[in-house]
């Protein structure tokens, strides 16, 4: 599955955890039931899904462990995820990757960016340029980031974005 | 450059719209850009990249609707001020892309019912001309912040809550957290003690009022709704300051958007969490998120707010002079015009000037309805008598605001020529009713043909002053658009067997007395609605005591006498 970084693709460099599997050496992501059992690993990176149910706080403790989480959209009209991506860099100062996976539609990249996700994972058959031309639409928000410094434009609430 | 850099004269342009917040290049982009995501999200669906599904809820946050017959359009009425250049925009939308009407809502919004999906760009195109747009009247994100008709000019009003209206709209316009959120949230803020916002009926209602050191604070209503489950919010605290107003109404959203359902969308509303986890644990669970808030990030400085006042334009009010002397003569020499003051008027804080309500409910007609030409004139007459400005109201009339007294009379006449005349404000003729199965694709029963043969059943104006005020609201289904909860006597029409039919509700109040009404029996046919409703209005008129309302009257004698007379008529 393709991951999108500031509007391009990149290399993954992770895998996710096979159900019934051992994890096994290297970079990997663990679903949440499986936290423990890769928190016990003695080498390899560790990354987590993070189901939309949760609250960001039940890894709290896993958290300088933790070099990438996953955020998700089961439709992508659930967003429960944006309030967990921001959470997660507002209130436990995440500074690691934080991707988005699941039904995502370009149409709310600018979104999930300012909430403080990195990475997008998109699927295979997207039109890529549909999520290109998703950060270049809006060069204003109306309304300050929580998670990122961007400048006022002068007066009010209005905000110039950052340009990838 | 940062506001602390900028001074107020280059924030501020020599000409500002008087009553709302004046747009500036910036905005300006901000609208083209989503013109232009709109007009590629209509490219992507019509190459098939985006499914329908996808595509819905992209259009809606554009007020794009799918209705019966047609698309609709509900266009944004930020806090409900409307400047004289945008009503005729409206007025040329109405004549180029539908059939000559526009409709005002209950949300203090305009839609039209016969909009092309090709023509909608254009239609958005015409609207950005104006400085407005259609951003956000739909879908599962904060809907347009609705405010009271009489801002900045009622006599009774303490703080002017636009300004904090345009503060919250521009931090929810595609608010990056809450656009995706498990149901639409609706929000009113009001400046005044007596509720014109229907504050107890909001997902927020906000009421202000100046706090110590001249600040603003806020008490924050949570939870009010009608829908299936009508609901008054509940008081969250009594006393926000201003400069947590964004952090507070986040922590709400936030313990909202984690925890309100999402497996059933009519239990999906915040009213449902709030009285799921009861008051005081929604509010524990709201503290707790705002005390872990950096709320620096958040903090509104006063330095933000009187850069955002400094784009709104004051109106430029005249010395009293003999103002009030006219309008005293003028009313005396004139019984009709006496009669209209007496009833489609408010009290202005200005000496000499007054605020008047232009009642879209003529005998028999269709409660919001306006042609082309209406919203022209009345375009005209805001420009002529009331500095540009205009105000749309939650119960489908349009307000011009600073009239001067001695102008009321001229305004009046022109008015009444055009058959916007009509004096019958807060009177049972003044209904409020959702669109219905003439165009809602929702509905189960159709609310303007009942609407308007009790409009003319109760044509008589002397009939109408008799009765006084009574507050009827009509609903197709029992989605409450038309907000019959809220009525003193509302309707609401069902699906009795593929028939439609109506069920009267009695007691309801969207002020500060709020309460839902009750619901009196089993639902009747329309002409025996119709019938009901004038014996229940014949028994008021016996059993009321010393000026009573129908609703003061109904809540003293009780529901068991109002059920005879329409059940068991004698």
């Amino acid at each position: 599955m393709p991951l999108l970084e500031n509007g391009h693709p990149v290399e993954d460099t992770w895998r996710y955890a096979v159900e019934g599997e051992a994890l096994g050496a290297g970079d990997v992501i663990v679903p949440f039931d499986r936290l423990s059992e890769g928190l016990g690993r003695a080498e390899g990176r560790l990354g987590v899904i993070l189901p939309n149910s949760e609250s960001v706080s039940v890894l709290k403790e896993a958290l300088p462990k933790l070099a990438v989480i996953v955020v998700t959209f089961p439709i992508f009209r659930d967003g429960r995820a944006f309030s967990q991506a921001r959470a997660l860099r507002e209130h436990l100062h995440f500074t690691g990757e934080v991707r988005a996976s699941g039904h995502i539609l370009p149409d709310q990249y600018e979104f999930l960016i300012r909430c403080g996700v990195n990475t997008v994972e998109v699927s295979g058959n997207t039109d890529m340029a549909a999520w290109e031309r998703a950060l270049h639409h809006f060069t204003i928000a109306t309304q300050p980031s929580p998670v990122l410094d961007e400048k006022p434009t002068g007066f009010g609430l209005r905000r110039f974005l950052a340009t990838p | 450059m940062s506001t602390e850099t900028m001074t107020r004269a280059e924030a501020a342009p020599a000409v500002l719209p008087v009553g709302r917040y004046g747009y500036d290049q910036v905005d300006r982009t901000f609208l083209r850009e989503r013109i232009e995501q709109f007009r590629d999200q209509v490219n992507r669906r019509i190459a098939g990249d985006l499914t329908e599904e996808e595509f819905k809820p992209l259009r809606l946050m554009n007020g794009l609707y799918l209705q019966l017959h047609a698309y609709m359009l509900r266009v944004a009425v930020p806090y409900g001020t409307l400047g004289s250049k945008q009503v005729r925009a409206l007025a040329r939308i109405a004549r180029e892309f539908d059939k000559g009407y526009g409709h005002f809502t209950t949300r203090q919004n305009i839609q039209f019912n016969w909009i092309k999906l090709e023509d909608t760009v254009a239609a958005l195109e015409v609207l950005a001309e104006a400085d407005m747009h259609a951003i956000q009247t739909s879908g599962n994100c904060i809907r347009n912040i609705t405010s009271d008709e009489f801002a900045g000019a009622a006599k009774d009003e303490l703080l002017d809550p636009r300004v904090h209206a345009e503060i919250l709209r521009q931090w929810s316009t595609l608010h990056p957290e809450f656009t995706f959120l498990p149901r639409k949230f609706k929000f009113a803020i009001s400046g005044s003690p007596h509720d014109r916002v229907v504050a107890r009926f909001h997902d927020i209602g906000l009421i202000a009022r100046p706090g110590p050191h001249g600040r603003p604070v806020f008490e924050v209503f949570v939870g009010g709704g009608l829908g299936r489950t009508p609901l008054v919010g509940v008081s969250l605290r009594d006393d926000l300051p201003e400069e947590d107003l964004l952090a507070y109404m986040e922590a709400i959203l936030r313990v909202y958007n984690a925890h309100g359902r999402r497996d059933n969308i009519y239990k999906a509303r915040i009213k449902i969490l709030v009285q799921a986890l009861g008051t005081d644990e929604f509010r524990r669970q709201v503290e707790e998120e705002f005390a872990a808030m950096d709320r620096a990030r958040y903090r509104i400085e006063p330095a933000l707010v009187e850069a955002i006042k400094a784009r709104f334009g004051a109106p430029d009010f005249a010395p009293e002079g003999n103002a009030a002397a006219v309008l005293a003569e003028d009313r005396r020499r004139d019984v009709r015009f006496d009669a209209w003051v007496r009833t489609n008027t408010h009290e202005h804080k200005a000496p000499g000037y007054i605020s008047l309500v232009v009642s879209l409910k003529p005998a028999g007609g269709i409660p919001g309805d306006a042609t082309a030409e209406q919203l022209d004139l009345l375009a005209d007459l805001a420009d002529e008598f009331s500095f540009g400005e205009l105000r749309v109201t939650h119960l489908q009339n349009v307000v011009l605001g600073h009239v001067r007294q001695d102008q009321l009379h001229t305004v009046w006449q022109r008015l009444s020529q055009a058959g916007l005349g009509t004096a019958n404000v807060n009177f049972i003729t003044d209904i409020v009713a959702c669109p219905g199965l003439d165009y809602c694709a929702l509905a189960n029963a159709r609310s303007i043909p009942i609407a308007q043969k009790l409009s003319s059943r109760f044509a008589d104006l002397e009939l109408q002053r008799e009765i006084g005020d009574l507050r009827i609201n009509i609903s197709g289904c029992i989605n409450a658009c038309g907000h019959h909860h809220a009525a003193h006597l509302g309707i609401l029409g069902v699906d009795k067997r593929g028939q439609e039919a109506f069920q009267i509700t009695l007691g309801g109040s969207g002020e500060e007395d709020a309460s839902i009404g009750q619901i009196l029996g089993p639902a009747m046919a329309e002409d025996e609605t119709v019938d009901a409703v004038a014996r229940l209005i014949d028994l008021y008129l016996v059993r009321r005591e010393n000026g009573e309302r129908f609703l003061d009257t109904y809540r003293r004698v009780g529901t068991a006498a109002f059920k005879d007379v329409v059940y068991a008529p004698a």
